[in-house]
C-alpha cells in the first residue's frame, strides 16, 4: 500500500500552507512529519486524512486517487492533538464508534463488536477503565483511547497528530517506547507530526523535516542528524554553531585561521555559511599553530557530557563545544582557561550571489586538516 | 487547602468600610429583585384570586380565554420547532464554515434583539397588509396573513429567532470540530455525526434555548399585537387576551389570565434553573479537558 504524494500545493489566503510537497510513503512504514508551527505539516496529515484537500497536486494509494475518496470511506485512523474523544460516551462506546456507524451491510454484530472492543482495550492497557468517561482518564489515558478508537476501524494508514504533545515528559516517554512496540507488532503505516526532533528521531523509521510548506530533507534519522542537508535543518536538529566563512583557492578562511581541508576540491571561491555540531570542536588546553584561541567562558556538566561555552575573539562570537565529562576533567577545564579549538568536520554551504542566501544545492562537507605535530601532541 | 486558610484572616481583617459596601450592594440588589419581580408576581396572583376562586376559574374558561390559550399554543407549536431548527442550522454553518457573510449572518440573528417588537410587526403589516408591498398579490390568490393566524407566527417566528442560534454559538464554538471531524474520519455520516456526537454535546444549550424561545414565543406582545387585529375568539393570543380584559375594567379576568403567563415564567425560571445547574455541572466534567 504505497502512498504516493506528488506536488501538492495548498494555500490558505496569502498563507502557502504546502508549497509541491512531494513524497512517498512505503507500506509498514514509521515516518514522522517534523518541523516548526506553520511548516505545513498539519496540513499535510489533514489531507492524508480527507478532512482538507490540496489546491493542485496527486494524493493516490496503489494508483488509486484518494483525493476522490471522502475522508468517511478513505479507512484511515486519526488520532487528534487533543485526542478527540466523544466527551459523552464511555471508553467503550468510542472505540465501538467506527463499528456501529457502518452501514448496516459490514457491521459487525454486536457481541462480535463487543468482542473487538474488548480486545483493543487490553491491547491499549486500559482494562478496566471500559466504562469510564474521558473526563475521569489521565492525559496518557485518553491518548490510548483514542489510539484504540482510531484501530479499531482496521484501518490501512495511521494519522497521529502531534501524539505526545499534550502529555507529561515521564509519560510521554513511555508511551513513545509502547507506540513503536505497538507499531513493531502490527506493520501499519504510521504518520505522525511532531515539532519534537527527539520524538521523530526516536521514533521513526524516515523523518520528513518540512519548513514554510516545503520539505527540507527526507531520510533515516541518522542521515538527518548526521548529515543535515539544508542550513534549516542543521538549525533545527540538534545543536551547531553557525559561522560566516569563506572559501578560497579550495581552503576555508575562518576568523584569523585559514584551514586546509579535505572536501573542498573545486569549489568556487564565495562567502559561505559553515555549520559545526559541538561535539566536532576539539579543545586542547595548549596553544597550537592552527585552530582559534579561545577562552572557556561556562562549563557544565550534564550526565556523562561537558558543555562547554567559548569565547572566540578572533570570530567575533561564542563557540558551544561538547565533550566527554572525563575528558573535561582530564583537561582541566574551566571557566577562564585558555584553549585551542579546532573545527573537525564542518558543513559549509557557499553563498549564492543572486539571492544572497546560503545553497543548499552546494554543500559540501570539509574536514581540516591539521599538522601532524600538533595532532600528536593532541592524542 | 491553602487558598481556604490564607483567606480567613482576610476575611477577619476586612475593613468596616468594606463590608458596608458589601452589605450594601447585596441589599440593593435583593430590594430590587423584590420591588420590580416579586411584588408584582404576587400582585398578579393576589388580583387574579380577589374574586374567589370560581371568578378566577370563570375567567380562564370562558370560551374567549381558551380559544386564546390554544392560539398561543398554536403559535409556540409552530414557532419554536422552526427556530429551533433554523438556530441549530446558523449555530452550525458559523461555527464549522467560512463563508462570505458570516458576519453578516451573525448581525442578522442578533437583529431581532435590536428591533423594537412593535417595529418588527409593523414590517409585516408593511409587507403583507392590504396596502404592503405584497397585500395585493396575497389578495389575489385569497391568502390571507395579516390579522390572521400565519401573521402571528411569522411575526413571533421573527422575534424569538435569535434565541437558540444565540445559546448555541458560544458553546459549539469552544467545543469546535474536532470531535464531529473525528466522528467523519472513523466513518460516520452526516446525519450520525450530527445525531450522536453534535446533539448529544449541545442538548443542554439546545433545551435552554429552547425554553428561553418558547417563554419569549407565548409571551410576545407587541409585535403580535400589530399583526393580530385582535379578533375576539380568534387572533387574541393570551397577552393580548389579558389587554382587552383590562381595557374592558375587568381586572379580576385579565389578571386570571395574566396568572397563567406568570405561572409559565415561573416553570420556565424552574427549568432553567435546573438545567443551569445541570449543564453547569457537565460544563465542569468538562475543565480537566485541559486546553
Amino acid at each position: 500500500m504505497t502512498i504516493a504524494i506528488t506536488h501538492l500545493s495548498r494555500r490558505f489566503a496569502e498563507f502557502r500552507a504546502l508549497d509541491d510537497v512531494s513524497l512517498s510513503i512505503a507500506p509498514g512504514e514509521f515516518v514522522a512529519l517534523l518541523g516548526p508551527s506553520g511548516s505545513g505539516k498539519t496540513t499535510l496529515l489533514r489531507i492524508l486524512a480527507g478532512l482538507d484537500f490540496p489546491d493542485s497536486g496527486e494524493l493516490t494509494q496503489d494508483g488509486r486517487d484518494l483525493l476522490r475518496v471522502s475522508a468517511r470511506d478513505r479507512g484511515v485512523g486519526l488520532v487528534f492533538q487533543h485526542y478527540a474523544l466523544f466527551r459523552h460516551m464511555t471508553v467503550f462506546e468510542n472505540v465501538a464508534f467506527g463499528l456501529r456507524v457502518r452501514p448496516r451491510a459490514r457491521r459487525p454484530s454486536k457481541a462480535e463488536i463487543a468482542d473487538r472492543v474488548d480486545r483493543l482495550i487490553k491491547r491499549v492497557q486500559l482494562d478496566g477503565l471500559a466504562q469510564r468517561y474521558p473526563a475521569q482518564l489521565s492525559g496518557g489515558q485518553r491518548q490510548r483511547v483514542a489510539l484504540a478508537r482510531a484501530l479499531a476501524i482496521e484501518p490501512g494508514l495511521l494519522l497521529l497528530d502531534e501524539p505526545f504533545g499534550a502529555l507529561d515528559a515521564q509519560v510521554r516517554i513511555s508511551l513513545r517506547r509502547w507506540l513503536r512496540h505497538l507499531h513493531e507488532e502490527l506493520h501499519l503505516t504510521t504518520v505522525f507530526v511532531t515539532h519534537d526532533q527527539e520524538e521523530a528521531l526516536e521514533l521513526a523509521d524516515r523523518v520528513v523535516v518540512m519548513n514554510r510548506g516545503r520539505i527540507e530533507q527526507v531520510g533515516t534519522p541518522e542521515e538527518i542528524y548526521q548529515q543535515p542537508a539544508t542550513p534549516f535543518v542543521f538549525e533545527f536538529i540538534g545543536k551547531s554553531n553557525k559561522l560566516p566563512v569563506r572559501i578560497q583557492n579550495g581552503r576555508l578562511v575562518a576568523g584569523d585561521q585559514r584551514l586546509d581541508a579535505d572536501g573542498l576540491d573545486g569549489a568556487a571561491d564565495a562567502g559561505a555559511i559553515a555549520y559545526v555540531r559541538p561535539e566536532h570542536l576539539a579543545l586542547t588546553p595548549t596553544p597550537l599553530e592552527s585552530g582559534w584561541r579561545a577562552t572557556v567562558r561556562h562549563i557544565y556538566l550534564a550526565g556523562s557530557i561537558a558543555h562547554v561555552e567559548l569565547d572566540v575573539p578572533s570570530l567575533g562570537q561564542s563557540l558551544e563545544a561538547e565533550l566527554g565529562g572525563e575528558e573535561a576533567q582530564r583537561r582541566a577545564l574551566q571557566p577562564g582557561a585558555a584553549v585551542t579549538v579546532q573545527p573537525r568536520h564542518l558543513t559549509v554551504f557557499p553563498i549564492d550571489g543572486k539571492t544572497g542566501e546560503p545553497d543548499p544545492e552546494r554543500r559540501r562537507v570539509a574536514h581540516p586538516r591539521y599538522g601532524q605535530a600538533a595532532l600528536a601532541r593532541w592524542r | 487547602m491553602a487558598a481556604v486558610v490564607s483567606a480567613a484572616p482576610l476575611r477577619r481583617h476586612r475593613p468596616i468600610g468594606r463590608r458596608l459596601v458589601h452589605g450594601l450592594l447585596i441589599g440593593v440588589a435583593l430590594g430590587f429583585l423584590l420591588l420590580f419581580l416579586l411584588l408584582p408576581l404576587a400582585a398578579v396572583f393576589v388580583e387574579a384570586l380577589r374574586k374567589g376562586l370560581g371568578t378566577y376559574v370563570a375567567a380562564i374558561v370562558h370560551p374567549e380565554a381558551l380559544a386564546a390559550i390554544e392560539l398561543t399554543l398554536l403559535v409556540a407549536v409552530i414557532a419554536v420547532p422552526l427556530n429551533t431548527v433554523f438556530g441549530v442550522a446558523a449555530a452550525w454553518a458559523m461555527t464549522h464554515f467560512d463563508f462570505r457573510g458570516k458576519a453578516l449572518l451573525g448581525a442578522l440573528i442578533d437583529l431581532p434583539f435590536s428591533v423594537s417588537p412593535v417595529v418588527s410587526g409593523l414590517i409585516y403589516v408593511l409587507l403583507f397588509g392590504a396596502q404592503g408591498w405584497f397585500g395585493p398579490w396575497l389578495q389575489a390568490h385569497d391568502i390571507k396573513l395579516i390579522f390572521a393566524v400565519p401573521g402571528l407566527v411569522l411575526a413571533t417566528i421573527f422575534v424569538t429567532l435569535p434565541f437558540v442560534a444565540r445559546e448555541l454559538i458560544p458553546l459549539m464554538q469552544a467545543q469546535g470540530s474536532d470531535e464531529e471531524e473525528a466522528a467523519r474520519v472513523l466513518g460516520a455520516s452526516g446525519w450520525q455525526i450530527f445525531f450522536r456526537v453534535t446533539l448529544p454535546n449541545i442538548r443542554w444549550a439546545l433545551l435552554y434555548g429552547v425554553l428561553l424561545c418558547n417563554a419569549r414565543a407565548m409571551g410576545e406582545f407587541g409585535a403580535v399585537s400589530v399583526v393580530s387585529g385582535h379578533i375576539r375568539g380568534l387572533t387574541n393570543t393570551l397577552p393580548l387576551h389579558v389587554e382587552i380584559l383590562y381595557n374592558d375594567y375587568n381586572y379580576a379576568g385579565a389578571f386570571a389570565v395574566a396568572s397563567l403567563l406568570a405561572l409559565l415564567a415561573l416553570v420556565t425560571l424552574c427549568l432553567k434553573t435546573f438545567l443551569e445547574w445541570r449543564y453547569g455541572s457537565e460544563l465542569a466534567a468538562r475543565a480537566p479537558r485541559g486546553h
